[in-house]
Parts: structure tokens; C-alpha cells; sequence
């Protein structure tokens, strides 16, 4: 496959090339258009009052004064949303004996987390809303709550419909593990604790409902980055046709998989505009943002690694206790991560005896689900983590172990022992390439003459292994209705010019101006030409959206394929005009050409004019064919997978427990690159939310599972001055499951970035005593692990 | 609620006369009263800088102030800018460098760089760095935006030199 690749230099040879992205002017005008903007006429604004305590009995709830205040519409509670929307519960079939409980817009019994949505106001304004929410009493009589995941896994079950506090668990034994170990020279161990932090969204989340009842139709104005997997939750949870069900997506202020799961209060909102026939606008503050949004991560792994007096490792073994709040997300649960986790640990390396055990567990906090690269940073740390551990034991060197280990890039395709199939990566020449752009020899030199002045510097690695273009093994096979394939409808315009609308979506990385290369590379025209639309369940085909890593992989190819399509039909009109052969004609520059010569035969503009407008002056029987709609689906490998390597260059002072991060270094290998410009600056954007992960964002609980510092003041996002320089280096191993052979390039820098972070530290550390395995490595904990505290 | 009270102020160069609660944020009354969504409000506590507007030209947090602390003042938000052509060059920068993804934070960025440009200095990148500590971006990693703008800084430097050649 990867039959198209031509050169660089052809006209309109946009795959490759760094083009700006045409959306962004917009934005940069201040005329983007975000849900947060938008006002309907008689558009009512909505406020929550929310549980002050993470786990409780609802006693009574008074509404009588909310209800009586001057501009408030309606005041809502469990019952009355409840009675026409269907519960949901967040399980997958294909992840044996999973469980979680139904859930409902507002609760009915009892309260989960500090932070749950109780009862919603309906007002003409959001500040008389928020008013009315102080005027709403509810009696809760607390229960105890079970913020601990280990304590949890054992105590008595919190929600009735479960027998214990166990949503998943599974375990991963390819044998020979015991073995390996016993028969080890050297083995390594180390527990692990990562944090709970969240995706903070610039835009909070938003969404405008807007019920019709005259047509039975919702149009929901929603900041999500998968409409048509909302089109069909409303649909079915509210029982409203899918086909009078329409998701608007427009400008998203920020994602990151935050914005795909289904959320209690934008099914209320839902629910309110079916309810009272209006409008109703609903947008998170950020306080309300940092209790509700989906939280990510919180696991304690506990790790070990067996290896032979070569350092070469023989088996792995890891636990991974993971907790995930009081119910599983919906509709793609709370159990992925980990069971991501868990099949990627180790990937980059070649041994066979693996073993694991995941234990998913409810507590009584708000739900972690998917953000930026799903269980990579965990799976990745603890790898990387163990292997550094490992060399420091054997006196080698931290690149040195790594290419003893790794698996040879001449040995694809394999498996690897936790099930997941490799295609091709390239650690070795990522890690060869990683080592050349650190200048390596030279920091490890600059780091030995610094330390005889008393300064701390740090040099840590790590590779990963990404998934990306997800098939519908992902999803399909557990029973969600989430789709693997997307769909594209081009359009000619009398003029020449070509509309593509697309089922992957943008927030940002740049999906509509990749989606216009690929289409105007194929069409052989100029990308101006070219307009691209997203996020509109009306207007555009069904798919799976941009999640994942798969706008450029499958979003891609559906474009691509889809301009060959209509290329084919340009052709044959374009032949029956000029009475040639379409074999023997292209498009080069908005013209139709001879293919072999180039010589100008007659303008795209003129073929539609003819076509639309004279299509008397063609054969009979033509019927011309200007508009062509395509559908792809991912088939061959389940997975496309990635790889890369990054390097990360940190300060310690010993005395404050401070780190500057000094530099950062990335190889990456996403197969073809459609534009280097946007893979550059996601890859970038990746690694700053792996070093906040790294070093600074936490979502800290005290014993009564209460949210103590959930505020942008509180909650620390990283800044410019505290982000290094990152160096971004690329390698082309394109997929051959595709013409394009793209895969995903979104979560490559957060899998591994605090992941060589901590390795970083740890260097520095080195002869301190001092080894830190949690994250975020805050100087409390770096002056901890010194013993300093 | 306490009744509305009336304010003046310019925006973005046309008088605006309105009656306002006087609990409304400057924020709100730019994005709700007058449709000037451009301001965005990511924290609504002065941290993130993405309603960052010139309030008699200097950079404010619109979430901080109340729209009658601004009355008798000129305030100019992201689409003043624009129109006015003040900050086609930064812009520029940032587009062809592809220094905003969701796009967000934009409006605050390049308000911040206007005042980062008009006080005259010429920050380095640590410079740049540090004047934009106000400002969050969660989609960047921050490097695509020092970039532009230390472009623009160089840019106006030597067109300044040119000018006086
Ligand atoms: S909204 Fe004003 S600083 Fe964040
Ligand atoms: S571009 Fe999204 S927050 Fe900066």
C-alpha cells in the first residue's frame, strides 16, 4: 500500500507540508464561536445545587423558596428527570464480569461525591439561578466515606446494586514468571502512587439543549468532541428518534478525551429543555469543573522486574489497584485505563514472561475516566522507572540497558505477551536518534563537572508505545455504540471549489487543515479551495470523531478515499467533455491535464460549470457525479501503534526541593506526517500536561473524600516560565494498513514525558538515598524522599 | 438584588451607555451585554488570563472588575484590537506559527503580548516566559507562543532601525 506517495514537489502536494491552519485566523480575531458564546431567543441558564458531602443519605429537599424567586422557571430533582430519561450504566460487555451501578441525571437515594449535581434551577439568567441554588435546602445525613482505594476494595459495598466495591478486575499470566525470577541474577521493585488530576479544559464545559416539541426534535449545542456519539445517547436515554436528534460541536476551548463522556449535568440540561420546550443553557465554572469533570489517573502499582547478568530483563510482574469514584463513566467506562495499564507495560521490550493483576475499585469521589494518552503515562513510568532502577543496580548505563533490551525493529510484526499486536515500531532508531539530538556523551560530561560544585542536574529517558487508530475492538466489541469507522461527503461547487464535510472533529489540533490537505493533495487543487466542516451531526456523516489518536489515521484515510472517489468521477466527465480517456487525464493546479505531459486540457471550474449548469451539452444517459460520500473503516491490525523516545534534563535544589526543568527532548514515530507544523506543536502541548502531571497537578482529598484545592489558584496548571524548550525530532514508519499511513500523534508526549521526568530526578538524586516513585513530584515529596522533612 | 445603575464607558473606540447590575463583571458585560464574546472567562478569579482586555490601555482581568468600576474608562477587548490593526503583526506571527490550538486562551495571549510589546522593552525568551506567567494555555506548550511573539518583538525592533536608517 502507500501506493500515492509521490514527491513532495508535485503542485498541490499538501501531505507532508507545513500549512497554516485557515481556522485559526478566526480564533485569532476573537470571532471564534464556543458554546460558551452562543444565546438563543428564550434561552433559560441553569445552576446546580451540588452534595457538600462525599457520601450521604438524602433526607428531604426543600424547593419551595428556590421556586418562589422572581425569574427562576423551573426548579428540578431526581424524580422529575428520572421519569422520562433512561438510567445508564457504564460497563463493556468484553470486560468479563465488569460492573457498575445505573446511574441518573440527579440522585434519588443517596449522594456518591462531594460535588454531585442534587437539583437543578432553570432561571432567566445564571446569576439568578445560582441565587435561587442558595435558597434550595437539602437534608443529607452523611454517611461515612470511602476515599482510600485500598480501603475500599475490602469494605462493605456503597452501592446497593453491587455486592463490594469491585467494578473490574483481571489478571494477565503469559507463564513463566515464577520461574524467571527465581532463576534471576538481579531483580528490582518499586511501588508507585500517581495522583488524581484532570484535564482543565481552558473552556469549561458547556452545552446548549434546545428541545422543539412541535417536532419532537433536540438540537443540542454541546463542547464535545464526539457529537454523534451524543446523538445517539439523547436519542436513547430520552427517547427521541435519532434522526430529530442534532449535536452541534462547534469551536471547542480544549478536550484532551475530557469532553467525550457523558455527563449528569448536560443529560439534566437535556432533560429540562424536553421538560419545559426551551432553550437551556448550561456552562461549568471552573470550581464546578474541577468536582465534575472526569478526573484521570490514581493508581498504586507496585512493579518488579526480573533480569539476568546480562541485563537482559526476563519477566515482569506488576499489581495495579486503580480507582475510578463511585460509578464507571458512560458510555466507555472507567475500566480502560487500566486495563491499558496493564497491556502496556514492558511493550518496548523483548521478553516473554508477563504477569498482572488490575483491580479497578469504586471510592466515594467523582469518576476518572479517559484524558490524554489512557494508561500510557502509568504503563510508561513504571516500565521506564524499574529499567533505570534496574541499571543503577548493574552499574549500566540508562541508554545502555535500553538497547540491550529493547525489541529489534527488524522483528516485525510480533506480539507482544500481553496480547496487543505490533505492526512495526522503531525503538532502536528512535533511541539512537533520541541519544544524538540530547547530545548525550556531552550532558552526562556537563552534569559530572556540575556536581563537583554542588549542582544537581538530572538526565532521565524513556521510551513508550502509543495506541492509536482504535478499530472497533476498542468499543464496538464490548456493546457501546461508539464507532471505529467515519464518514466524508465532498461536494463540487459550480465554481471548481470543494466542500468536505467530515466526521472526525477539531478542537484544535488542526483536524480541518490536515483533512484539507489530504483532500486537496488527491484532488490535485489548490488547498484554498478546499472548505472543510466538522461537528455538525446534520450535516455531516456518522463516525467515530476525533478521540484516540484517530483524526489523522482514519479521519485521514476516509478523506483520502474519498477524494479518490470524486477524482474518479471529475475524470470521466472531464473525459466525456473532451472526448479523451479518463486514464489519460489528472488534475494538476485546478486543471484537468494530460497525465503524461501536463498540458492544460480545461479548467475544474469549467468541467462543473458544463456539469451543473449544460449538462444538456453531454452524452445522453451522462448523469455526472459532483458529490461523493465515503465511508472507511479500520481493518487489519486492531491497533495502529506508535513509538518514540524522550529525554528530559532537570535541576534539583537539594535545599528547597525545587526542579527546573532545563530542556526536553521527543523522537516520535506517528507513520506518515501530514503536516509537520501540528504534529510538532501537539506533540509539544502533550508534554507540558505530562510535566504538570510530572510535577505539579494534583487533585488533593482529604479523609472525608472533600476536594481541598479545586481552583485554578489551587490547582496547579503548568505556566510559560516554568516549561522548558522542547526539541521534537521525527521517524516515518508509516502503517501499511492504510493508503495514507498515518497514525496518531496526540498522546505521544504526555505518555512518556513524566515518565523521563521522574527517571530525571531520580539521576539527580542519585548517591542521596533519595528515589521518588509518585507523582507529582512536588518539593514537599522531593524534600521527603531527601529526608530533609 | 440591588437595582441597575448606569454607566458610560468607551469599547473599543464607540461610547457605550448601559444600565448594569452592579454585581456584573466586566467580563460579563463584554461578552453578555454586548455580544463582544472574543474575552473568554476560563477561572473567573484572575488566573488564567483569558479575559485579559486593555482597560485605558493597560491589560486588566475582565473577570476581576465589576462593569461600573469601568464606567468613564476606555476598555478594548480582542476585537478592538483587530480592527483597529494594532496587533496584525503578532497575529500573524501566531498564525503562522501555529501558536494557539483551541484557540482559548488566544484573546488573553495576544492582549498580554500587546502589553508585553508596548511597554518597550525587548524581553528575551525567559523574558516572554516570565511575562506571560498570567496567562494559562492548556493546548501549546507555551513554546509556539514565546516564539511568536519574540518574532514580533525582532520584527518591530528592526523596522524601528529601518526607520531610522
Ligand atoms: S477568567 Fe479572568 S483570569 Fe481567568
Ligand atoms: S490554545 Fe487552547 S488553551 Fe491555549
Amino acid at each position: 500500500m502507500n501506493a500515492f506517495a509521490g514527491s513532495i514537489d508535485r503542485p498541490n502536494s499538501y501531505i507532508g507540508r507545513s500549512v497554516s491552519r485557515p481556522n485559526a485566523k478566526r480564533l485569532l480575531e476573537g470571532r471564534g464561536r464556543y458554546v460558551t458564546d452562543l444565546v438563543l431567543p428564550r434561552m433559560l441558564h441553569a445552576a446546580f445545587v451540588r452534595s457538600p458531602y462525599a457520601h450521604g443519605k438524602i433526607v428531604s429537599i426543600d424547593i419551595e423558596e428556590a421556586k418562589a424567586l422572581s425569574g427562576v422557571r423551573a426548579v428540578f430533582t431526581g424524580e422529575d428527570l428520572a421519569s422520562i430519561c433512561a438510567p445508564w450504566t457504564g460497563t463493556l460487555d468484553h470486560f468479563t464480569n465488569m460492573k457498575s451501578p445505573p446511574q441518573v441525571p440527579l440522585p434519588l437515594e443517596k449522594v456518591m461525591w462531594s460535588g454531585q449535581p442534587v437539583v437543578l434551577i432553570v432561571a432567566d439568567s445564571r446569576a439568578i439561578a445560582e441565587d435561587a441554588a442558595e435558597l434550595v435546602i437539602v437534608d443529607i445525613e452523611e454517611l461515612p466515606a470511602l476515599a482510600d482505594p485500598v480501603e475500599a476494595m475490602s469494605a462493605a459495598a456503597m452501592s446497593q446494586e453491587l455486592a463490594d466495591n469491585i467494578c473490574f478486575a483481571t489478571k494477565l499470566d503469559s507463564g513463566g514468571v515464577e520461574e524467571a525470577f527465581d532463576a534471576a541474577d538481579t531483580t528490582v521493585e518499586q511501588s508507585f502512587i500517581f495522583g488524581r488530576h484532570t484535564a482543565v479544559t481552558l473552556e469549561p464545559r458547556a452545552i446548549v439543549a434546545d428541545y422543539d416539541p412541535s417536532e419532537n426534535r433536540l438540537t443540542a449545542h454541546h463542547a464535545t468532541q464526539t457529537p454523534y456519539q451524543f446523538q445517539d445517547v439523547y436519542s436513547r436515554h430520552y427517547g427521541i428518534p435519532e434522526a430529530n436528534v442534532r449535536v452541534i460541536a462547534p469551536d471547542i476551548g480544549g478536550s484532551f478525551g475530557m469532553k467525550l463522556h457523558v455527563y449528569h449535568e448536560e443529560m439534566a440540561v437535556v432533560g429540562a429543555s424536553i421538560l419545559l420546550g426551551r432553550p437551556i443553557k448550561y456552562v461549568a465554572d471552573r470550581m464546578e469543573s474541577f468536582v465534575s469533570d472526569i478526573h484521570a489517573r490514581d493508581h498504586r502499582v507496585t512493579g518488579r522486574l526480573a533480569l539476568d547478568r546480562d541485563g537482559r530483563i526476563t519477566a515482569m510482574d506488576v499489581d495495579d489497584v486503580t480507582a475510578i469514584g463511585a460509578f464507571s463513566s458512560y458510555p466507555r467506562t472507567s475500566a480502560v485505563e487500566g486495563n491499558q495499564v496493564i497491556r502496556l507495560m514492558g511493550a518496548p521490550y523483548d521478553f516473554s514472561s508477563y504477569r498482572a493483576n488490575l483491580s479497578v475499585v469504586f471510592q466515594n469521589k467523582v469518576q476518572t475516566s479517559q484524558y490524554r494518552a489512557v494508561g500510557h503515562p502509568i504503563a510508561c513510568a513504571v516500565t521506564e522507572s524499574l529499567v533505570d532502577a534496574a541499571a543503577r543496580e548493574l552499574s549500566l548505563d540508562p541508554f545502555e540497558i535500553r538497547e540491550r533490551n529493547l525489541i529489534p525493529d527488524s522483528s516485525y510484526p510480533r506480539t507482544s505477551p500481553t496480547g496487543y499486536q505490533f505492526e512495526k515500531l522503531s525503538h532502536q532508531v528512535c533511541l539512537a536518534r533520541l541519544k544524538s539530538i540530547m547530545n548525550y556523551d556531552a550532558l552526562r560530561a556537563e552534569q559530572a563537572g556540575l556536581r563537583q560544585k554542588g549542582i544537581l542536574r538530572g538526565i532521565g529517558i524513556a521510551l513508550f508505545v502509543e495506541i492509536t487508530n482504535p478499530s472497533p475492538a476498542f468499543y464496538g466489541v464490548g456493546g457501546a455504540r461508539i464507532s471505529a469507522q467515519d464518514g466524508a461527503i465532498l461536494k463540487l461547487t459550480p465554481s471548481g471549489e470543494v466542500h468536505c464535510s467530515i466526521s472526525v472533529t477539531e478542537q484544535g489540533q488542526g483536524t480541518e487543515t490536515i483533512i484539507g490537505q489530504i483532500v486537496a493533495d488527491q484532488l490535485g487543487i489548490d488547498r484554498e479551495k478546499v472548505r472543510v466542516m466538522t461537528g455538525d451531526t446534520d450535516t455531516t456523516p456518522h463516525g467515530g470523531a476525533t478521540w484516540a489518536c484517530r483524526g489523522a489515521g482514519i479521519g485521514g484515510e476516509t478523506a483520502l478515499q474519498a477524494a479518490r472517489k470524486l477524482k474518479a468521477n471529475l475524470l470521466a466527465v472531464a473525459g466525456l467533455i473532451l472526448q479523451a480517456r479518463p486514464g489519460e487525464l489528472d488534475i494538476r493546479a485546478d486543471w484537468i491535464v494530460e497525465a503524461v505531459t501536463g498540458q492544460q486540457r480545461i479548467s475544474l471550474a469549467e468541467v462543473a460549470r458544463i456539469a451543473f449548469f449544460r449538462s444538456d451539452t453531454l452524452p445522453p444517459e451522462t448523469q455526472a457525479q459532483l458529490s461523493v460520500a465515503h465511508h472507511y473503516a479500520p481493518q487489519g491490525y486492531p491497533f495502529a501503534f506508535t513509538n518514540g523516545a524522550q529525554g528530559c534534563l532537570v535541576e534539583v535544589d537539594a535545599e528547597t526541593g525545587f526542579v527546573k526543568i532545563l530542556k526536553h527532548w521527543v523522537v516520535e514515530d506517528c507513520g506518515r506526517i501530514i503536516n509537520p507544523l501540528l504534529v510538532d506543536e501537539q506533540v509539544r502541548g502533550g508534554v507540558v500536561q505530562g510535566l504538570g502531571a510530572a510535577f505539579f497537578e494534583e487533585c488533593l482529598y482529604n479523609e472525608e473524600g472533600q476536594l481541598t484545592n479545586g481552583s485554578l489558584a489551587d490547582y496547579l496548571v503548568p505556566m510559560a516560565c516554568e516549561m522548558p524548550d522542547i526539541e521534537i525530532s521525527h521517524v516515518e514508519t508509516p502503517t501499511r494498513d492504510t493508503e495514507l499511513g498515518a497514525k496518531g500523534c496526540g498522546e505521544a508526549g504526555t505518555a512518556a514525558a513524566s515518565a523521563a521526568a521522574m527517571n530525571a530526578v531520580n539521576d539527580a538524586l542519585v548517591g542521596h538515598g533519595a528515589v521518588l516513585t509518585q507523582i507529582p513530584m512536588t518539593p514537599t515529596r522531593i524534600l521527603k524522599a531527601l529526608g530533609t522533612i | 438584588m440591588s437595582g441597575k445603575v448606569e454607566i458610560s464607558l468607551a469599547v473599543n473606540g464607540e461610547t457605550i451607555e448601559a444600565l448594569v447590575a452592579p454585581r456584573t463583571t466586566l467580563a460579563d458585560f463584554l461578552r453578555q451585554d454586548i455580544q463582544l464574546t472574543g474575552t473568554h472567562t476560563g477561572c473567573e478569579m484572575g488566573v488564567c488570563g483569558a479575559c485579559l482586555v486593555l482597560l485605558d490601555d493597560r491589560p486588566v482581568h475582565a473577570c476581576l472588575m465589576f462593569a461600573v468600576q469601568a464606567d468613564g474608562c476606555a476598555v478594548e477587548t480582542v476585537e478592538g484590537l483587530t480592527l483597529r490593526r494594532a496587533i496584525d503583526d503578532l497575529q500573524k506571527a501566531f498564525h503562522e506559527r501555529n501558536a494557539l490550538q483551541c484557540g482559548f486562551c488566544t484573546p488573553g495571549m495576544l492582549v498580554s503580548a500587546y502589553g508585553i510589546l508596548a511597554s518597550g522593552g525587548e524581553p528575551d525568551r525567559d523574558g516572554i516566559r516570565d511575562a506571560l506567567s498570567g496567562n494559562y494555555c492548556r493546548c501549546t506548550g507555551y513554546e509556539s507562543i514565546v516564539d511568536a511573539i519574540e518574532t514580533t518583538v525582532r520584527q518591530r525592533r528592526q523596522h524601528v532601525e529601518e526607520e531610522k536608517a
